[in-house]
């Protein structure tokens, strides 16, 4: 458990790289295998739905991800096999995606996945058996920083940067994770340009923006199907009715499209989804600017690392694709991280992940559980 | 193109034979001289009719190594075909001979070729399948046979049992089941794949209506495959067409795998017995390194009725899957059941119906010896079984 993947560069490795069908695990997998490593592809089957992933009560044919991820492998000439976590995945990412949502929070499923299935579950049998590190396709660097710990970066093409989803790894996960495409300023276009090279056919294969185990995209379906119907009031600032909706799972703050309310707001201007109350069912809209987010509470935080101790500056990223935005954070003596923003943010809503940053290096992250909205909006 | 970054593996030790066993240098010699020769077999010009004369001498070659007259060949595209057309095509002709006939029999540790089928039938031919019960080695006795039939003689389409399970390697008492069968006048079919070359296959004298082999199981090509089919039986079709083979499976020819099947066919009669013999002790010593290395391991299939190339292995505590990259990583080829099961892992269907517990089915190992097998291939076994049964174990069941 102790052993650092990087620390002896020259020495091979066992890899183990979790390749799931699409183009940037492909090449993460071949570049660990160029760099010497002993690399052995796994393809997981995360998905008990024979529709979306297997077929046949036999199990003995997946669909297209789980072959494009086969024919990767035996063109970079690695031993590949599918191992069946569906049990975990959905006990542990699906059931919890439902269970927030249903809670009125706004889960990351990608994150809980790289925290509980990939650096977990697959990394605890990958060890058992023998390896030395997983690898994946995600565009973060791991180095090991001056005392000898490890760090987890930034890509060096912060326009790719995957280090928020990462940002729930704690030491011991990251000091078994290779992250091959880290450290690369390159396009996407260029990685493609590698696969094509290197004869992956995946080079061409668009990239997968949805969650994985909701294959056709519809969120509110799955929710819908899985939670059931439960018509509710969609009230304003005031408490006055303003809508109904079908189930208060279906939002998520700072959400515009889809209100369905019939009667315009007094001043004319959007209304947004401000709070969603699971106990009355009840959604609240309001005006943008009620939505100003000062400061939050955030619980589980998990740290890269030493625990910060007294409050200190940071960087924050609320959402896999969001920006930086400067904070003070403060870790309470009860567990609970307490985070003010410099400038008020928007969209921020509870169950999204909190994730620090010291420049480029990541500090830690935590479960977003409470937020403050700037007073003037509240009463405004 | 980049080449390929393969680590670099000693030797490999190729104990998979049961999935697909290399083609014996006679018959690549075979087939590759019909490669450099034109000829639709059905043709009456001369190229034709040389064609012609190469496809019969494979028939009567292989008639001959399988106990069979050279009518009763009938040449399919391999295994799967040939029990497709077996138990779709009986079961037709006799459904439509006598509508009352719709019960099929069928051991349950078959191959998914002759499964499937059956379930298939049962799904969308109005046919109800029995499966007959299996000791804990996967044998069907003929009382039970017996049995299933006299509940109603006249309902039962036919039978299907194998020769010997691909699996765990029990050797099912085939000419005491078609005895049986005729007694009551219903056809047995029988899947002989794994059989041939391995134990005793004499058609002509086993009773049965039907018999399965497969090329590239014996040193052959694959795509290529026969069912033996007594004269007196004429199944309905799957493949409709030129009318080739008795009416019975259209198609042009495969003249080169042919006459290269009849070469490892014949090869496959003559050197059985040398085969069991010679594979059959060094499977012993495999069978006895696995045993000192894990002592509780379990061996899978009946130690008496068993074929001489087959060793089956139950791992408590192990995931198979574990256990065959962790040998795969040291260069031994080997798998957990049979090819097909082998995509996600599932505790095998012949375990299963042999009573196995489901998880303890999920730890196995197959090792299949053949024609290429060594003593060096048993010593890789024995060395590497220990610590990788130790390592999967510690990795546990997911």
């Amino acid at each position: 458990m102790t052993h650092n993947p990087e620390r002896n560069a020259q020495r091979p490795l066992r890899v183990l790289a979790a390749m799931s069908g699409g183009v940037d695990s492909a090449v993460a997998a071949a570049r660990a295998a160029d760099a010497g490593h002993d690399v052995t592809g796994v393809h997981l089957a995360l998905s008990a739905n024979p529709q979306s992933f297997r077929t046949g009560a036999r199990g003995c044919c997946t669909i297209e991800d789980s072959r494009d991820a086969r024919r990767a492998a035996d063109v970079i000439g690695i031993p590949f096999y599918v191992w069946d976590l569906a049990e975990r995945f959905r006990e542990d990412v699906v059931e919890d995606f439902v269970a927030e949502y249903e809670a009125g929070r706004t889960p990351n499923p990608c994150l809980r996945c790289n925290e509980k299935i990939k650096f977990a579950a697959l990394l605890d049998k990958a060890l058992a058996l023998g390896f030395d590190a997983v690898c994946t396709g995600h565009y973060a660097t791991v180095v090991t920083g001056p005392g000898g710990a490890r760090e987890l970066h930034r890509a060096s093409d912060m326009a790719k940067d995957q280090s928020y989803v990462l940002g729930v790894l704690d030491e011991r996960q990251l000091a078994h994770a290779m992250f091959p495409l880290g450290d690369t300023l390159t396009t996407k276009d260029e990685i493609r340009a590698e696969a094509e090279r290197r004869g992956l056919a995946v080079a061409k294969k668009p990239d997968s923006h949805d969650i994985c185990f909701i294959a056709d995209g519809d969120t509110q379906g799955f929710l819908a199907k899985r939670l059931g119907r439960a018509e509710g009031d969609i009230v304003d600032e005031s408490g006055t009715k303003v809508g109904s909706h079908d189930g208060a799972y279906g939002f998520t703050i700072g959400q515009r499209k889809g209100l369905r309310i019939g009667r315009p707001a007094a001043d004319g201007k959007p209304r947004y989804v401000l709070d969603i109350s699971p106990v009355d069912n009840t959604v609240t809209v309001g005006p943008a600017a009620a939505l100003d987010v000062v400061a939050l509470t955030a619980v589980k935080p998990r740290w890269c690392g030493t625990a910060p101790t007294g409050p200190a500056g940071y960087t924050a990223q609320l959402r896999a694709h969001g920006g930086e935005t400067p904070v003070t954070a403060e870790l309470t003596t009860d567990g609970t991280l307490t985070v003010s923003f410099e400038e008020p943010v928007r969209g921020v809503a509870p169950g999204q992940a909190i994730v620090l940053y010291d420049g480029t290096r990541v500090v830690g992250s935590a479960t977003i559980a409470t937020t403050q909205r700037r007073k003037a909006a509240l009463a405004g | 193109m980049a080449p390929p970054t393969r680590r670099i593996v000693p030797t490999m030790v190729y104990l998979d034979h049961a999935a697909t066993t290399p083609m014996l240098p006679e018959a690549i010699e075979a087939m590759t001289a019909q490669f450099a020769l034109a000829g639709n077999a059905s043709s009456l010009h001369a190229a034709g009719r040389r064609a012609r004369r190469t496809v019969e001498e494979a028939r009567e070659t292989l008639a001959e190594a399988l106990g069979a007259r050279p009518s009763e060949v009938v040449f399919t595209s391999g295994g799967t075909e040939a029990d497709n057309l077996a138990v779709k095509g009986l079961y037709w002709a006799r459904r439509d001979a006598d509508p009352a006939r719709t019960r099929v029999l069928a051991s349950p540790v078959e191959h998914h070729a002759v499964l499937d089928a059956v379930d298939w039938l049962a799904g969308h031919e109005g046919a109800t399948v029995e499966y007959l019960p299996v000791d804990p080695y996967g044998r069907v006795s003929p009382e039970t046979l017996r049995e299933a039939i006299e509940r109603d003689p006249d309902d039962v389409a036919l039978a299907t049992v194998m020769w010997a399970n691909n699996e765990i390697g029990t050797i099912l008492p085939v000419p005491e089941l078609a005895e049986v069968a005729a007694e009551f006048g219903v056809p047995l079919h029988s899947d002989a794949v794994q059989a041939f070359g391995q134990t005793e296959l004499d058609f002509g004298a086993s009773g049965l209506a039907a018999m399965t082999v497969s090329g590239h199981k014996i040193g052959g090509p694959y795509g290529i495959g026969a069912l033996v089919l007594g004269r007196e039986y004429s199944p309905v079709p799957v493949l409709h067409g030129g009318g080739q083979e008795r009416h019975v499976r259209s198609g042009t020819l495969d003249t080169p795998a042919i006459a290269a099947f009849a070469v490892a066919g014949r090869l496959a009669a003559e050197r059985r017995e040398r085969f069991a013999r010679d594979i059959g002790a060094l499977r012993d010593e495999l069978i006895g390194a696995v045993r000192e290395a894990v002592p509780d391991a379990v061996l899978g299939g009946d130690p008496v009725h068993r074929l001489p190339a087959n060793a089956h292995f139950s791992f408590p505590g192990c995931e198979g899957d574990s256990l065959l990259l962790l040998l795969d990583a040291q260069g031994i080829e080997c798998s957990t059941g049979s090819a097909c099961t082998a995509g996600v892992a599932q505790p095998s269907h012949v375990l299963l119906a042999t009573g196995s517990d489901p998880d303890l089915a999920r730890g196995t190992l197959r090792f299949s010896l053949g024609h290429t097998s060594t003593r060096a291939d048993v010593e890789a076994v024995a060395k590497a079984i220990g610590p990788a049964v130790d390592r999967a174990r510690n990795a546990g069941l997911s």
